[in-house]
């Protein structure tokens, strides 16, 4: 592999016009939606409506939307990712509150999906067609035929009313110690991590059985059997080896999430996350907060994408990047 | 009801033939809310029951954790800054106001001494002023004594324009000024029969003037105690995660004795209303649910699980039916229902009587609302009607067909009334709700029973409710026949509020639709009493008259009352809480425990 420096760099020439287009059509498109957040002011007779303009003029909400958008833009540009206009505290504190909640469910249901998706997926693959296959790929169908909102009700239904084993309402905050404090927390992960990891896991077992299925069928495969080697040693050296290089792509893609976390899941069992300031953010019409999220998401993705690339490419070297 | 009426009234309950209770209820059947009536009587002199405590525990703490569950978590934590009720009761739980009102209508003392009465000197002669006496060693939670100057403060720091707090209305027109240490007079620019609003309920917290006052005005965003409250209350703050978490410990040094039972508490946010009513009823996981927007169905089928009961709290919120009075579908001087213009079809009274006839509320309480909403012919002029609960209104489709006959409306050949050329057909919209929408199926069908086309219109509700000038579809503009939202009557003063028929608030393209009388019926007879209650000095006759604009707004049947939306809460089967439909959830937290 040669030098990628060059690449990089116009790489992330072109990912900048991208993020200014992202964040221009995100603010357009905000600043164009019904409704603002101090509506609720507005309706109630109690407070003057001096009260609502006044503060709209403090927030700075009633200049036009260009010059919103640049004073946005030029705060970003130097860290400063706005004031919430509902809690009336800066973004960042807010993100830095649940971004480790968010890590903590997000990358456990990850880290869940690969390590059900990676030794069942080969498994499978080493025996295309027998039983075992033919039951793992039903289940992969039914896991991402069933969206998270259903399974998420399924469990709690299961779980929590019927046998009354787990909580269904996540608390980041425990009031415990020691050993009992990492098993509250651990019980209430179980289903919003389970929710999660299932259903990605369905989706990367697929891929990982079709990318090791191509694999094993090369030439060099069948030599290294030839060999004598022992059948372990083929798949996890020869086999699993090559067929990751696509899989630690679709990986990379998706770490964005874990910081974006999962609006749906997040909502259903009350997690703390980014996911459910999203939206609560999005309700109350609460603009910087919906710009910084999705834009540091945006942000993210692109960066991850541009990682992925990378990886490939030195992953395999082959694949030239210009 | 007249002013002699209400004057009788009272002279009842003074005389023990009629209870407060009874008094408070019917002229909340009048449209007076539960506070001002308590005023009405506490100005006549009646002293206030004093509701027995039913509070049980002998000592302070030992109650362990409260956790209660509110789908709407508290985004901010200081008072003056409260959006919605949400932020209220998270502030509530560690600032406290002077006094509180119970579900009768009681104003009851918190930080006050007592309640400023005539008979101990409290209000003066020419209800210009209240004087205020606060309770003696009182504590915030840093130690500091809690003083008059942290009062007048309050005042200070709500009625600076550059705070942009959301409590300004409530202090802007008085004046609070510190007779000594502890005691606070209120002056009002002219008399003022309903006082009890500065200082008062959810907009009365007391923040600590030793924490605030480097942050007032301008600087008040940036108050490190916005997120870290320091207040009077039972519980001590613990932490604070805006929308998800807000957590409380026992406040031991609180000045109530025995108070408060439970060691912490924790205010869950976020989520949906269903399942905050399941974890509270059916599994136990809360101990105390918010606001529960379910339908009655699932709460009976949840409150199976044996774990909570709901709790159904009367207030004053009522879902109702507004008629347009202004052609909604003609631009004249380039807006539509413009004020000069009289609707085609609404404008005639036997029209407007025959829909009166249509909406069956019975059957919206029966099949849709259950104990969460309960038929009202509320604003009834029949006080006597109204207390031996032979509800007034009614629902005969024959007899709105013969109504519309006689008034001329023919029915079609597709059985559709026409008069003059001129169908009966309206647009009925309200917001996307299901409870919503199913009485809208009700009267649509009963409308059609009687040859009224009824065309239905969902808005979501961030649109709806919001005050949008460049939507069409927002309640202010009410760009169409019919329309149906919920009133909150839990603003105490109904001079605010009742404005909304008066002919200078009419919702308009030159007051950008801000104008708050959207039905946009106008009458001589209601701009006059509203202006004589405006300078009304006897609270009696300022009642009464009040009580007479909600007559004429009825007896033109400008608005059709449906059904009234008490509070509806969910609590463990072993809590015992003190919840009024006037004042924020958390009003009495202090007297929350567990039974054994």
């Amino acid at each position: 592999m040669t030098l990628p420096a060059a690449y990089i760099l116009k790489r992330m020439l072109i990912a900048l016009p991208s993020l200014l287009g992202i964040s221009i059509v995100l603010f357009t498109v905000l600043a164009l939606a019904p409704g603002d957040p101090f509506g609720e002011l507005a309706t109630n007779p109690n407070i003057p409506p001096e009260v609502a303009a006044n503060l709209r003029l403090q927030f700075g909400m009633d200049d036009p939307v260009p010059v919103r958008y640049v004073r946005w833009l030029t705060a970003m540009l130097h860290g400063d990712w706005g004031f919430s206009f509902a809690s009336r505290i800066n973004v960042n504190t807010l993100i830095m509150q649940r971004l480790g909640t968010t890590i903590l469910i997000i990358g456990s249901s990850q880290l869940l999906a690969l390590l059900i998706a990676l030794p069942v997926g080969v498994y499978a693959a080493t025996r295309p067609y027998s039983l075992f296959d033919q039951v793992a790929n039903t289940l992969t169908f039914i896991g991402f035929s069933l969206p998270t909102f259903f399974t998420g009700l399924l469990l709690i239904l299961v779980f929590s009313i019927q046998l009354d084993w787990l909580p269904f309402v996540y608390r980041s905050d425990i009031a415990a110690s020691g050993w009992r404090f990492y098993w509250e927390h651990f019980k209430q992960a179980i289903m919003p991590v389970a929710v999660l990891g299932l259903f990605q896991a369905a989706s990367w077992t697929r891929f990982v059985r079709s990318a090791a299925l191509d694999v094993i069928r090369l030439d060099y495969v069948t030599t290294a059997r030839s060999k004598g080697l022992k059948e372990r040693v083929v798949i996890i050296k020869h086999v699993v080896r090559n067929a990751l290089i696509p899989v630690v792509t679709l990986v990379a893609l998706q770490i964005p999430a874990i910081f974006g976390g999962a609006i749906v899941t997040e909502q259903i069992f009350r997690v703390p996350g980014i996911g459910s300031l999203l939206i609560t953010a999005i309700l109350a019409n609460d603009t910087p907060v919906i710009m910084a999220v999705t834009f540091v998401f945006s942000c993210l993705v692109i960066t991850f994408n541009l990682l992925a690339d990378i990886l490939y490419g030195w992953l395999d070297p082959r694949i030239s990047l210009r | 009801m007249t002013e002699q009426g209400l004057r009788g009234l009272i002279e009842a309950v003074r005389q023990g033939m009629v209870t407060r209770r009874k008094f408070v209820w019917t002229l909340l059947g009048l449209g007076i809310a539960a506070p001002i009536a308590g005023q009405l009587l506490l100005h006549a002199g009646i002293a206030q029951a004093q509701p027995a405590s039913t509070y049980k525990p002998t000592k302070r703490g030992g109650g362990g954790a409260l956790k209660v569950l509110w789908w709407q978590g508290a985004t901010l934590l200081n008072p003056h800054f409260a959006v919605g009720t949400k932020d209220q009761d998270g502030s509530r739980i560690f600032y406290e106001p002077l006094a509180g009102w119970d579900n009768d209508g009681n104003l009851i003392p918190v930080l006050a001494a007592e309640v400023p009465t005539l008979a101990n000197g409290g209000l003066s002669k020419d209800g210009k002023s209240i004087t205020w006496k606060l309770k003696k060693d009182v504590q915030w939670h840093d130690g500091k004594p809690f003083t008059s100057a942290d009062v007048v403060f309050n005042w200070e720091y709500a009625t600076d324009p550059a705070t942009a707090a959301t409590t300004i209305g409530s202090y802007k027109d008085v004046k609070a000024t510190a007779i000594d240490a502890l005691t606070v007079r209120v002056d009002y620019p002219k008399a003022s029969p309903f006082w009890a609003d500065a200082f008062v309920g959810t907009r009365g917290m007391i923040i600590p003037k030793h924490l605030f006052e480097a942050y007032k005005g301008a600087k008040s965003r940036d108050a490190p105690t916005n997120l870290k409250p320091v207040g009077t209350g039972p519980y001590k703050f613990a932490d604070f995660t805006p929308g998800d978490m807000v957590r409380g410990t026992i406040n031991t040094n609180y000045h109530q004795p025995n108070r408060p039972y439970f060691d912490t508490i924790e205010m869950k946010g976020g989520g949906d209303a269903v399942s905050a009513a399941r974890a509270v009823l059916q599994t136990g996981e809360f101990d105390y649910a918010w606001n529960l927007q379910v339908e009655d169905e699932i709460l009976l089928r949840l409150e199976q699980g044996g774990k909570g009961r709901v709790n159904v709290i009367p207030g004053g919120d009522i879902e109702f039916i507004q008629l347009n009075f202004t052609d909604p579908w003609t631009e004249v001087d380039g807006e539509r229902a413009n004020i000069k213009t009289k609707h085609p079809l609404l404008s005639d009274p036997a029209v407007r009587e025959a829909l009166n006839l249509l909406v069956d509320r019975a059957s919206v309480q029966q099949f849709i609302y259950g104990r969460t909403g309960i038929a009202t012919a509320n604003f009834v002029n029949n006080p006597e009607r109204f207390r031996s609960k032979n509800t007034k209104f009614e629902f005969n489709v024959d007899k709105a067909n013969q109504v519309l006959e006689t008034a001329g409306w023919k029915k079609g050949a597709d059985g559709i009334r026409v008069k003059d050329g001129k169908k009966l057909k309206f647009v009925y919209q309200t917001s996307v709700n299901q409870p919503r929408q199913k009485t809208q199926a009700i009267v649509k069908q009963a409308c059609q029973k009687a040859g009224i086309d009824v065309e239905l219109k969902a808005v979501t509700a961030s649109v709806f409710f919001s005050s949008d000038f460049a939507n069409p579809d927002t309640f202010a503009k009410f760009f169409c026949d019919i329309q149906m939202l919920t009133f909150t009557m839990t603003q105490p003063d109904p001079e605010v509020f009742m404005n909304q028929y008066c002919s200078w608030e009419v919702s308009a393209k030159a007051n950008k639709w801000q104008g708050r009388n959207s039905t946009r019926w106008t009458s001589d007879d209601y701009d006059k009493a509203y202006r004589a209650a405006e300078i009304e000095l006897d609270p009696v006759k300022r009642a009464a008259l009040f009580i007479r604009m909600n007559d004429l707004v009825i007896q033109a049947r400008a608005i059709i009352p449906v059904v009234t939306r008490p509070r509806v809460r969910a609590s463990n089967l072993k809590l015992r809480v003190s919840v009024s439909g006037w004042d924020s959830d958390f009003w009495a937290l202090q007297d929350w425990y567990r039974e054994a």
